[in-house]
């Protein structure tokens, strides 16, 4: 603790509450991860402290380093941004590569992939696609 | 009194981030399947970054910020990447 000691006491509470929290909600999202059922159970665990917890532990180093060095420091906004675009991203695709999994392996536990979509019926002339073709081919 | 506070609020986060850190270890050391160590290595570098932040907040410099950005930006490559080779069986087609 170098320079902690200049903060003065109304941004230190917040500062440790925000601390706090994040790594409580860090700590109950990893414990779910290690105690969940199944792996698309155990995938909903983690982003406890993906979302809320480097949240807070963001707004803590935020709040600290702005009342230490007296001016705005804003720069831990981009692991937020980070944090929130990629997530999502990361968590969907891993979940779709265990369905794949899963379902090429015959597992009984994950939902059968969806019927083939319907095929539209005939029109007369073809399918608005092939008109369309037709089209381009007379106008060529 | 508050730095006392401050000081020992940060020693437990630090303690509770080790805890989250070790349990995604386990998973993913022991994860019954593939997606669950990737799964686990995701969670691992997400409470790794939050830990290297305590780390700054601690030590009041910020040169753990640019460390904690590297983790957060590796951590999604490393993912999307290995989520990606479990679907397909290759990362780059």
């Amino acid at each position: 603790m170098t320079n902690a000691a200049d903060l003065p006491a109304w941004a230190a509470l917040p500062t440790a509450l925000l601390l706090l929290l994040g790594a409580g909600l860090a700590l109950t999202g990893s414990l779910g991860l290690l105690r969940l059922g199944s792996f698309y159970d155990r995938i909903h665990a983690p982003t406890l402290g993906t979302t809320m917890g480097i949240s807070c532990v963001l707004l803590a180093s935020m709040l600290f380093f702005s009342v230490l060095q007296t001016r705005l420091v804003l720069h831990e906004l981009l692991i937020a941004v980070l944090m929130a675009a990629t997530t999502p991203v990361t968590l969907m695709l891993l979940a779709r590569a265990a369905l794949y999994r899963d379902r090429s392996e015959g597992c009984d536990e994950v939902p059968p992939p969806p019927p083939p979509l319907p095929s539209p019926p005939d029109l007369p002339g073809g399918s608005p696609q092939t008109q369309v073709n037709a089209k381009v081919i007379e106008r060529t | 009194m508050s730095t006392e506070l401050l000081s020992w609020s940060i020693l437990l986060a630090q303690i509770l981030l080790t805890l989250a850190m070790a349990c995604a270890a386990y998973r993913l050391l022991r994860g019954p399947r593939a997606q669950d160590r990737v799964l686990g290595l995701d969670t691992l570098y997400v409470n790794a970054t939050m830990l290297l932040l305590t780390f700054g907040i601690r030590t009041g410099s910020t040169l753990y910020f640019e460390a904690a950005l590297i983790i957060a930006l590796l951590g999604f490559v490393a993912t999307a990447a290995l989520a990606k080779f479990l679907m397909r069986g290759e990362v780059i087609e």
